[in-house]
């Protein structure tokens, strides 16, 4: 396997399965020979004449190889042996072979370079054009799509599987057809030469490509094993990195080397095997062309002493030059079966991501637009941004109709699941009025954050319907109806960038005054202010510079300055200790004002002045109402808010 | 750094210096076997003598036999070789990781060092083959194939001074150039790395602000820059190949022309001739082998750089080296003038000239904002961190006179960021104390709250959890995080946030079970929640790394603002939901 080294990219970089992987000889996936072929359309249909181009390259390379080899017969019976024989040499005709000869070289060298550069663009041009696409495509996917998998997993598309496609489209594909160029132009020649010694051949060859196939598969078997056990230490080792710290409080250290000792030692033994394997393949090949070398060697001797007069030494000797340029790329494509192998697998989880249904607007036909009023008071379409918001209906005739964004959500027997067959919200009844603070209550699990990800369609639902402003929301653009709600979400993500930009996220055209004012609203902008270049402090997605509260506080800030007309904040200020959040409550609370909004939150002081508050057990609603109201019923609510007291 | 790294060859050095022996011997007869080649020729077929022939046949298949033999053992020493420096490799870092103090913790992210333990080692495994293999290969087959071509000829030999020469500068400069982009190429491919992990990670704020279009620009742009280097750097690389072609063919030419002359002048036989051929394939293929391993071994050296660090790296909390305190007397701790700093340059204080004395047996609150300090003072009852100044002790002796393992069974600690592993849910508990009894077991989940959720597992005590236990709720995996840590029996429980999950109610049975059952051990417990601590002996009151007060429940709300003011928010308008 020391052979290919020609391979000089970053691939296997980043993951377990790229890095250890490269040496797997895996059994081609279900489908493999469809994907495979999906493959090469694709890149046929875009790079046709380029690689029209590459394969005439090829071709002509082969040929000038062959060439050169060839010419080593003629320069010993052709030139050299008269001009042995003769006794006033003259060099003048070799010269000018000579001269032909380069000529002809020339032209290889020219192709040869011409087939990389072409190469290049095409196996360059089509793994940026697949990772665009793979993230085009991702990006329009269901939430779905991401819950079913693990990120690492889908990373790992974009760092190995893309990578082994670059190999097996920028190498493994041409060489294997060049292989094939030289496997037929060499037989042929050889023919030529001497059928008794190409047939010695071939059948010898033959047998070097079973004994590399059987050698293949003995070391596939223990690759297999040692992947086995490579994923097993893997695990190990990832998941007592990850609770280091517990394994030091309680003095684990010693226990957790041996069990890694002996994964380890395992590993190490199905790995030895399976490399032991694997490093035979090379010498046994050469030595075997040695075989044939020798064989047709004593063979053409024979005949050549013989005496029947159809091989001269030249010939024999061209012939011996031959075997070489043969039996080389028979071995090389016997080699490559195991990357071509690995890349389709690549290919098809490719293929997979951009096999997703992505989330469609079929039954869309309203859009959410600025709004502004006459003098006379009907309401028409802005061009700017004015702060107010219209829905307008395509009705399919070319009329339009505009209704004002109020911010009304009504949810009318909502049942759903993120699992078919396991509902988690039964039966949800919810009427509001524009400009309502709705509050959600109820113990982990209830469905709270549910009930937020149905509006914003992060999710369908699967029975029921649900209205904004008297519009079925599957009938709004789903970009638009996301527009029109401001959401912090429970986890805060935030993205690498300055402070400024991840402000700007949700609306990049704010100014800094707008950024700045919208900080200050939920107090952030002391803080941000202190950091080291302020607003254009560079963050980390991983967090490291800020704590969780500061990180939430932007968030906080980020969805203020988008300024969508409608709120939904989900747990915003669980990292925030109590006097902060204290503070930032009138920034909220002016944040809200005006506006819809939907407020989880675990403490009461964020949610005693709602205007209606649900409390949610089990999936269903158990209570409504306004604090005072849920306070005078003495149910569940009671029950929370009292819990301190007793 | 090498000297670290090639320490870990450990055992195998044997077959590490096994392989290129074999290796060389393999080599050796792959430069003689075009040698007796060309005997067969010169003296069978142009000799017409067939005996020559089968001589020599013989004779070579016998070298190939040889060479065969070898190829196979330098495989297997190779194999085993590589391997076994790989297994070294990744012991020898897991050996010492299990040293390293928190802070060395804190230093690697946990997914740098699961790299470094997974990918890094594959390729520097990788590279240690190929370095045994090929690099032992490669020169001296250049060196044989060179020394063979003089001894047949010297003038022909000229010619390959010449294309040596013109072949080596120029991919001198090739490959410097490579080296150089592909480590931006890498770079960039972070670059692409990170948006893409970025928006998997945070797809729900994307989807939210509906900002598609903005991240597949973001990423556009990424993928753009590393298209262009990639392929810059590729073009670079791609003048390898006509490069050597151009030198290969023109020494072809350049041989036939002098080695024409030569044969005809009688000073060169036919076989001769061919066999230079021959030579000057093996030369140029050594040659571009020899620019590849460079190539591939300067790559690989960031993965070597990057294990090294951690194989460096010296855990700064050890077991004292003579007259450890044999055992911890009782729960009693003491912080005499204590200060410490996460960051050694020390310009910022976590916590600042804290002294405190807790008596063996009482219950102690610590409360206070977030970054206050608090966790940071229950880490250093454990020595989890040491103090950067004045002394902690527990049981009246310093810490840093205990062996960590005594210190550590005494003082159980339930820390903020928690784990359970994978495994029943009585091998969990089992971590506190191994020969624990299920009724023990049970025992410590009835304080903990835990034994009615874990009855209601399909399996109980059996059942199977999951890494990072995530069949289980964030509050139930809590619960059974404390009672993993009273089988331990420690004199002294360190609850660090660790009921934040959990709902008041079950909070305050927890606490009531602590007071009820676990008597005689001294308890601090770490919380944002007041109704937690409100019955402890004591109550540290924490703001910016400093205590700002102490005392009972009742004093405090008369003498401390910070806590009556904390109080009054969380009673009258604060009870938590959940």
């Amino acid at each position: 396997m020391a052979g290919p080294m020609m391979n000089m990219g970053p691939g296997g970089r980043g993951g377990g399965r790229g890095g250890a992987g490269r040496h797997q000889r895996a059994k081609l996936p279900e489908g493999g020979k469809q994907t495979a072929w999906r493959l090469i359309k694709l890149v046929l249909s875009r790079y046709k004449w380029s690689l029209l181009v590459v394969a005439l390259c090829i071709v002509v390379t082969s040929v000038t190889t062959l060439a050169s080899t060839l010419f080593t017969r003629s320069l010993i019976d052709d030139y050299i042996l008269p001009l042995q024989s003769s006794g006033n040499p003259s060099f003048g005709p070799l010269a000018t072979a000579l001269l032909k000869l380069g000529g002809v070289l020339a032209v290889g060298i020219v192709c040869a370079y011409l087939n990389s550069m072409l190469m290049i663009n095409v196996s360059q041009g089509m793994l940026k054009r697949l990772r665009l696409e793979l993230f085009e495509h991702m990006d329009q996917l269901p939430l779905r799509f991401f819950d079913s998998r693990a990120h690492g997993d889908v990373m790992s598309v974009y760092t190995n599987d893309v990578d082994t496609l670059r190999q097996s489209i920028s190498q493994s594909l041409p060489n294997a057809f060049s292989s094939l160029i030289t496997i037929v132009a060499t037989l042929s020649s050889m023919v030529v030469l001497s059928w008794q010694l190409t047939l010695l051949t071939v059948a010898m060859t033959g047998v070097m490509v079973v004994v590399t196939r059987w050698l293949g598969n003995i070391s596939a078997r223990h690759f297999t094993a040692q992947q086995a056990s490579l994923g097993a230490m893997n695990g190990y080792v990832e998941e007592m990195l990850t609770g280091l710290k517990v394994v030091k409080t309680f003095n684990h250290e010693r226990r957790a080397i041996e069990e890694f000792s002996s994964l380890n030692a395992s590993l190490r033994e199905s790995a030895c095997k399976a490399n032991q394997v694997a490093n035979v393949v090379m010498p046994v090949n050469g030595n075997l062309s040695n075989l044939i070398y020798v064989l047709c060697a004593a063979v053409g001797a024979m005949i050549a002493l013989g005496g029947e007069g159809t091989l001269t030494v030249g010939t024999i000797v061209s012939f011996l030059t031959l075997i070489k340029n043969f039996t080389q790329p028979v071995s090389q494509i016997s080699q490559q079966v195991n990357s071509v192998i690995m890349s389709v697998a690549g290919a098809s989880r490719v293929f997979d991501i951009l096999d997703q249904e992505v989330e469609e607007d079929r039954a869309a036909c309203v859009t959410l637009v600025n709004a502004d009023t006459t003098e006379d008071g009907t309401l028409v379409e802005s061009e700017s941004r004015t702060g107010r918001w219209a829905w307008k209906r395509d009705n399919g005739d070319g009329t339009f109709t505009l209704t004002p964004q109020r911010g009304e959500v009504d949810f009318a027997g909502v049942d759903f699941g993120y699992v078919a067959g396991k509902i988690v919200l039964h039966g949800i009844e919810l009427d509001t009025e524009a400009g309502q603070k709705v509050a959600i209550v109820g113990g982990t699990g209830a469905g709270k954050t549910t009930i937020t990800n149905l509006i914003n369609r992060f999710y369908d639902i699967q029975q029921g319907q649900i209205l904004y402003d008297g519009i079925d929301i599957t009938h709004i653009y789903r970009g638009d109806l996301r527009r029109s709600l401001g959401m912090v979400l429970q986890e805060t993500y935030l993205f690498s960038g300055t402070v400024l930009e991840n402000l700007r996220y949700g609306r990049q055209e704010a100014t800094l005054h707008e950024c700045i004012a919208a900080a200050k609203l939920v107090h952030a902008h002391d803080f941000i202010s202190r950091l080291p270049h302020g607003y254009f402090t560079r963050i980390d997605a991983s967090g490291g510079n800020l704590s969780q509260g500061e990180r939430q506080l932007i968030a906080i800030a980020r969805a203020a300055v988008a300024g969508a007309p409608a709120m939904i904040l989900d747990e915003a200020t669980s990292s925030i200790d109590t006097r902060t959040e204290r503070l930032i409550q009138q920034g909220m609370d002016s944040l809200m004002e005006g506006r819809s909004s939907f407020v989880i939150a675990h403490r009461l002081s964020t949610v005693r002045n709602a205007d209606i508050i649900i409390v949610l057990e089990r999936g269903r609603i158990i209570e409504r109402g306004s604090h005072d109201e849920l306070m005078a019923l003495g149910g569940k609510y009671h029950e929370l808010y009292s819990g301190l007291e007793r | 750094m090498f000297k670290i790294l090639f320490k870990q060859i450990g055992r195998f050095k044997a077959a590490t210096a096994l392989t290129p022996v074999f290796t060389a011997l393999e080599v050796l007869m792959g430069v003689l076997i075009p040698y007796v080649t060309a005997w067969i020729i010169d003296r069978g077929v142009l000799g017409h003598d067939l005996g020559a022939v089968y001589r020599y046949g013989g004779l070579l298949l016998a070298l190939a036999a040889v060479s065969t033999l070898m190829g196979v053992l330098a495989g297997r020493f190779s194999a085993l070789a590589s391997t076994g420096f790989g297994s070294n490799l990744r012991e020898a870092m897991f050996r010492n990781i299990q040293t390293f103090s928190f802070t060395n913790i804190d230093k690697f992210s946990t997914s740098g060092l699961v790299t470094r333990m997974t990918t890094d080692v594959s390729n520097l495994q990788n590279a240690f083959q190929m370095l045994l293999r090929v690099s032992v290969r490669a020169p001296l087959n250049l060196v044989t194939s060179v020394l063979m071509c003089l001894f047949i000829s010297k003038e022909v030999s000229l010619v390959f001074v010449v294309a040596l020469a013109i072949l080596g500068v120029s991919l001198f400069f090739i490959i410097r150039k490579t080296v150089r982009l592909f480590s931006q190429v890498f770079e960039r491919y972070d670059d692409v790395n990170r948006v893409v992990q970025e928006n998997v990670a945070a797809i729900r704020v994307v989807k939210a602000f509906v900002r598609e279009e903005h991240e597949n620009r973001k990423f556009g742009r990424a993928v753009e820059q590393l298209y262009r280097l990639f392929v810059r750097t590729e073009r670079l690389q791609a003048l390898n190949h006509p490069l050597m072609m151009l030198v290969v063919y023109g020494c072809i030419i350049a041989i036939s022309w002098i080695g024409a002359h030569l044969v005809v002048g009688g000073t060169m036989t036919t076989g001769q001739l061919t066999s230079l051929f021959a030579y000057v394939m093996t030369i140029m293929m050594s040659l571009m082998m020899l620019s590849m391993i460079f190539v591939q071994l300067t790559m690989s050296a960031a993965s070597a750089r990057r294990i090294a660090e951690v194989l460096d790296e010296r855990a700064d909390i050890a077991d004292p080296v003579e007259g450890a305190v044999a055992e911890v007397a009782d729960g009693s701790i003491d912080f005499n003038d204590v200060s410490f700093t996460y960051n050694k340059e020390g310009s910022e204080m976590a916590i600042s000239h804290i002294d405190l004395h807790i008596a063996s047996g009482s219950m102690v609150g610590v409360m206070g904002p977030t970054g206050c300090g608090k966790s940071t003072l229950a880490a250093l009852i454990a020595r989890l961190y040491d103090a950067s100044e004045g002394v902690v002790s527990v049981g009246g002796a310093d810490v840093r006179r205990y062996r960590l393992e005594t210190l550590r069974d005494a003082v159980s600690m339930v820390l903020q960021k928690n784990v359970l592993f994978s495994g029943t849910v009585l091998d969990n508990l089992r971590w506190g104390r191994d020969d624990a009894t299920r009724e023990e077991c049970m025992k410590a989940c009835d304080i903990a709250c835990a034994t009615e959720f874990v009855e209601q597992l399909p399996e109980g005590l059996d059942t199977h959890l999951e890494q990072g236990a995530t069949n289980l709720s964030g509050g139930q995996r809590q619960r059974l995080c404390i009672a993993r840590a009273l089988l331990k029996r420690p004199q002294v429980l360190i609850l660090d946030d660790s009921t934040s999950a959990c709902d008041t109610a079950t909070d305050a049975h927890i606490r009531r079970a602590l007071a009820r059952e676990v008597s005689g051990v001294t308890k601090v417990i770490v919380s944002q929640r007041l109704s937690s601590i409100v019955d402890a002996d004591m109550i540290v009151v924490m703001e910016s790394g400093r205590i700002v007060a102490t005392g009972r429940h009742e004093e405090l709300l008369e003498q401390c603002a910070l806590y009556r003011e904390t109080w009054e928010m969380q009673t009258q308008a604060d009870p938590d939901f959940d």
